[in-house]
């Protein structure tokens, strides 16, 4: 592997190191990073469904294809990888709220967790709503 | 407990390596060394060409960091008997260019350091022979985490946007940018906006996070930067939304 | 060989040469201005300091009260001129510096806070909680980065003074990065290049701290001034030499001993009370506190470690609360370096080499005899800190001599010609006497490591916190021969980048320098002062010493001392009293 080396008196030869390709793999931190951005296409994938949903609604046929579309199993284990993708947006995506938003109250910092709490807690209720105004139904 | 422990080391000689390699060494494991001391002890004892850049031994002057078993680290403040057995894998800051061993080029964060205005702004000083301005305990707490920052690099050497794109300003650049942002003293935020909104200023980063995460002195860069785009998004919205008056 | 030219350099980017900087930019904006340092200037020592920076400020205090402090601290040997000029306008320089942002702590209404600090009768030591000198040292290089017209050799070693007997005009510095040797001229020049605890083995001083202003002066007929006065800090970590601040103790720490005795009051220091008591037992000035610690060892009431004696320091009664908002660094400290919680643990502390209050002789501006050679920082000696510095002075005298030196450079170059021509062939020289004596030297056989150590282990056992007459003759010939041996080193490193072997051995050179210079002193004071006791003279002698000590080097390379008498004004000597 050795090459000459040319090195010019007084003039300095910096060594650039490439990037690796792979740099996400070397840290737990990194990857989870990239699989938070990723997991954007999980929010993609959710919105096309409720879209189809929103399409079919007003046709019976239209809407009977769907619910079967839906359970068929690859698309069952599609939309479980999507929940949980989602699930990890969403918690990373509450972890960071403190971090953008120095929220002070009486001139102290608010600590972290009172921060994020507040977004926990909407999440909670809302789930809560949506599952109480669906279950109603049945 | 182990005696002596391994040190690899990368050396990069400009003047005879076409590329940087690792050389082992053994050096005593004392309970109370930490990587820096090991690396004296090499060049005191073993070999007198090792270079790396170091002075204050106790964590302030920001000159040691280098990257210890694969994370930036202040080599002054990490304790060898934490890598036991060993051996610990010592390389220069990630995302630098290498000059010689362990010593990376920096100039360019000094050059964004300027960029980003770090001192006062006042469009009128008060006169010295007028006191201080005031600034209450409140109001100093809200920049002084940002002004801790010693410019150790290694909130670079952990940013791979920095990495991939070395036009992007950088966490500590921006969190010092903020810093003076946020004194009261300060007036010189919409100049700093000015530089900071273009692509490479705080929209470089995607919030990977980690350049807080190494911070030895808990700056939180990452939440400094935040804090920016949510100022510059409402900046912009209250530019396009609200009349000239409206505006500060 | 390549040549750079300015109006006003600095060598040194830390405290001093950065006030210095800024003083002369706003002296007149065409001056050409370049700040040569061997680190980046944010990693100068200036950033290591803590406890704070004095000057008087609050209604309840005043001129006078600082002037005597800081005389009396000094046992006298302080110039009385200076020291007046130095406490008046001490105000304005920590106010200027409130304005360019540092991030002093503040009172509930918003006004600058102070705090107690030793050997000060008054409140008046303004702080950034307990990293003083680091917010000091980034508000200035930060502010200085808005002078675009002030040029910066970042990693410039500097090896020489150019100058023709006369006057001085300009250095000889590496380029670390590249290795080039170049010449930078100037019509003047400051020294601000800091202290030289490394002559000591156990020291709070950081690495680059070698005394090389000083040497280069020297080197250029300069003297020096007052070299025997070395500052101990009482309360050093064992091992690492980190210091843990005063304002400990002013917080309301005490020292204790094997036995948990308060023991300063056996040493005329005051009685013990709960509370601190301003220039009494804990807040005692440094050299008599470090003093008590070696009686103490003496009486076998000390601790032993594997690193030397050491008493304890006790804060757990302060409480985590106050100890996290007042002086959060020396937990920090603390866990981090030595593994102990010092909210719940007692604190092993050492005295600890810390200060040099003598440096290159100057005059109340900053200059020195030698046409066009100014200095200021801890690399000067005005005199401010006679025989003891008091904590929290040395960083306000960096930026009150810093801006005077500053000033007076810059009126200087504003009227001096332009270099002459005959630097330049200085300039070569000294670029062959670096590449012969060290670059391509082969052979040898003392290695750096090896001299620093017993240079190091020399100063400690004879300029300790305690002398005498045998073990300081006895150094004086066993640096000689130390300097001798230097001749005979070996250089392994023979690049041109970034040589950090080639930096280490002239630094060797320039404490070896600086070690001679103050045993010299040393030898010469037969007296006891402040730091300065000498166990064979225990007895402050004014009628002989109320003078400086002035080292020059003589025509065949040895020191040579002689006095030069104090500046007496409003404030005759007197006893020096604490504790009541
Ligand atoms: C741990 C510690 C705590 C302290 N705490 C306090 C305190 O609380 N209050 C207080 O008042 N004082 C304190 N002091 C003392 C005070 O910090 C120093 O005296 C002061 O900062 C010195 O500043 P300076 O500008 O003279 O030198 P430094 O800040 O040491 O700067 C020296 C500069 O010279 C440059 N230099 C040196 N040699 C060369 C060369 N050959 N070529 C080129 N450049 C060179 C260096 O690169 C550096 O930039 C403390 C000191 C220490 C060590
Ligand atoms: S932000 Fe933290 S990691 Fe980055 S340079 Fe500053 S102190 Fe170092
Ligand atoms: S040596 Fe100064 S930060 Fe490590």
């Amino acid at each position: 592997m050795k090459q000459p080396v040319t090195y010019t008196l007084y003039h300095p030869k910096w060594y650039r190191r490439p990037m690796s390709t792979y740099w996400w793999t070397k840290r737990w931190r990194y990857l989870r990073f990239i699989l938070r951005e990723l997991s954007s296409i999980s929010v993609a994938w959710t919105v096309i469904l409720l879209l189809l949903l929103i399409n079919s609604m007003g046709d019976e046929a239209m809407y009977a294809g769907y619910l079967d579309w839906l359970q068929s199993p690859w698309l069952v284990v599609l939309n479980a990888f999507a929940l949980v993708f989602l699930l990890f947006h969403t918690v990373t995506w509450f972890n960071l709220a403190p971090r953008a938003m120095a929220v002070r109250l009486r001139g102290k910092r608010l600590p972290d967790w009172a921060v994020a709490a507040p977004n926990f807690i909407a999440w909670a209720v809302l789930s809560a709503g949506v599952v109480w105004f669906v279950l109603k139904g049945v | 407990m182990a005696e002596t422990i391994v040190l690899e080391v990368a050396r990069y000689r400009p003047e005879i390596e076409a590329e940087p390699a690792f050389e082992n060494f053994e050096v005593p494991c004392r309970p109370d060394w930490v990587v820096l001391d090991a690396l004296n002890y090499i060049k005191d004892a073993i070999d007198g060409t090792l270079s790396f850049r170091w002075s204050c031994r106790m964590g302030v002057c920001g000159s040691c960091g280098m990257m210890v078993n694969g994370e930036p680290k202040l080599t002054c403040a990490t304790f060898l008997t934490d890598y036991l057995p060993g051996p610990i894998r010592i390389e220069p800051l990630s995302n630098f260019p290498i000059v010689r061993d362990l010593i990376i080029e920096m100039s360019d964060f000094m050059t964004k350091l300027q960029g980003v205005k770090p001192w006062i702004i006042r469009n009128e000083d008060l006169p010295v022979s007028q006191g201080e301005y005031r600034q209450s305990p409140e109001q100093l707490e809200t920049y002084k985490q940002f002004s801790m920052c010693i410019n150790c690099l290694l909130c670079y050497a952990a940013c791979p946007v920095y990495g991939l794109d070395q036009h992007f300003v950088g966490p500590a650049a921006l969190a010092l940018a903020q810093r003076y942002n946020l004194d009261s003293r300060d007036e010189g935020e919409a100049q700093r906006l000015e530089i900071l909104s273009e692509h490479e200023g705080i929209w470089g980063c995607t919030f990977v996070g980690e350049c807080s995460v190494v911070c030895p002195k808990h700056v939180d860069p990452a939440g400094a930067i935040q804090q920016y785009k949510l100022k510059a998004v409402t900046e912009w919205f209250k530019s396009i939304l609200l009349p000239r008056g409206g505006r500060d | 060989m390549e040549v750079h030219s300015h109006d006003v350099l600095m060598i040194g980017g830390g405290g001093a040469g950065l006030r210095a900087a800024i003083a002369i930019a706003e002296v007149d904006p065409r001056l050409k201005i370049a700040v040569a340092s061997k680190v980046y200037p944010m990693r100068s020592h200036t950033v290591s300091a803590e406890g704070g920076a004095a000057g008087v400020i609050k209604p309840d205090d005043s001129i006078d009260e600082h002037i005597y402090d800081t005389i009396s601290g000094g046992d006298w040997l302080s110039d009385q001129d200076a020291v007046e000029a130095f406490v008046n306008e001490a105000p304005q320089e920590l106010l200027r510096l409130e304005h360019w942002g540092c991030p002093w702590n503040r009172e509930a209404d918003g006004a600058v806070a102070v705090r107690a600090f030793g050997g000060m009768k008054k409140k008046r030591t303004w702080f950034a909680a307990d990293k003083t000198g680091f917010h000091l040292l980034h508000t200035l290089f930060q502010t200085s980065l808005k002078y675009t017209h002030i040029t910066r050799y970042d990693e410039w070693f500097v090896t020489r003074l150019l100058h023709d007997g006369e006057r001085v005009q300009g250095v000889v510095a590496i380029h670390l990065m590249t290795g080039r040797i170049q010449a930078i001229l100037a019509k003047s020049v400051i020294i601000c290049t800091g202290g030289c605890g490394r002559v000591f083995p156990f020291t709070t001083n950081a690495n680059i701290k070698n005394g090389d202003g000083m040497a280069l002066a020297y080197r250029a007929g300069a003297p020096l001034k007052d070299m025997e006065f070395i500052q101990y800090h009482p309360t050093g970590l064992p091992f690492t030499g980190i210091l843990i601040t005063e304002a400990a103790r002013a917080e309301g720490g005490y020292l204790i001993n094997k036995d948990g005795y308060r023991y300063l009051q056996d040493y005329n220091l005051g009685a013990p009370q709960d509370k601190p008591v301003l220039r009494s037992m804990e807040l005692g000035p440094r050299d008599r506190l470090s003093q008590a610690f070696v009686k103490e060892f003496e009486k076998g009431r000390t601790i032993d470690t594997p690193y030397g004696a050491v008493v304890h320091l006790d804060i757990r009664h302060l409480g985590e609360k106050l100890i996290n908002a007042r002086i959060p660094f020396v937990r920090e400290l603390c866990l981090k370096y030595e593994n102990i919680d010092p909210a719940k643990e007692l604190i092993p502390v050492r005295p600890v080499v810390h200060y040099m209050m003598g440096g290159v002789h100057t005059d109340i501006e900053g200059a020195t005899p030698l046409l066009g050679l100014y200095a200021a920082g801890e690399a000067a000696c005005v005199s401010i800190n006679g025989a003891n510095r008091l904590g929290s002075n040395s960083l306000t005298e960096i930026l009150v001599f810093g801006a005077r030196a500053g000033r007076a450079a810059a009126q200087f170059a504003l009227e001096a010609a332009p270099p002459d021509s005959g630097m330049l062939a200085q300039a070569e020289d000294e670029e062959r006497r670096l590449q012969e004596v060290f670059l391509h030297k082969t052979g040898g056989r003392e290695s750096i490591a090896g001299l620093r150590g017993e240079m190091q282990t020399v100063m400690e056992k004879s300029v300790g916190i305690y002398r005498e007459e045998k073990l300081l003759s006895e150094a004086a010939s066993r640096i000689a021969e130390l300097q001798e041996r230097f001749r005979d080193i070996v250089i392994t490193d023979h690049s041109h980048t970034f040589n950090t072997e080639l930096t280490a051995a002239v630094e060797l050179s320039y404490m070896l320098d600086v070690a001679e210079a103050m045993v010299a002193c040393a030898l010469n004071r037969t007296e006891s002062r402040g730091a300065h006791q000498r166990t064979d003279y225990p007895d402050r002698n004014d009628e002989k010493f109320l003078a400086h000590s002035l080292v020059v080097r003589s025509g065949d390379g040895t020191p040579q001392v002689s006095l030069l008498p104090v500046t007496i004004t409003r404030w005759p000597p007197a006893e020096r009293v604490y504790g009541k």
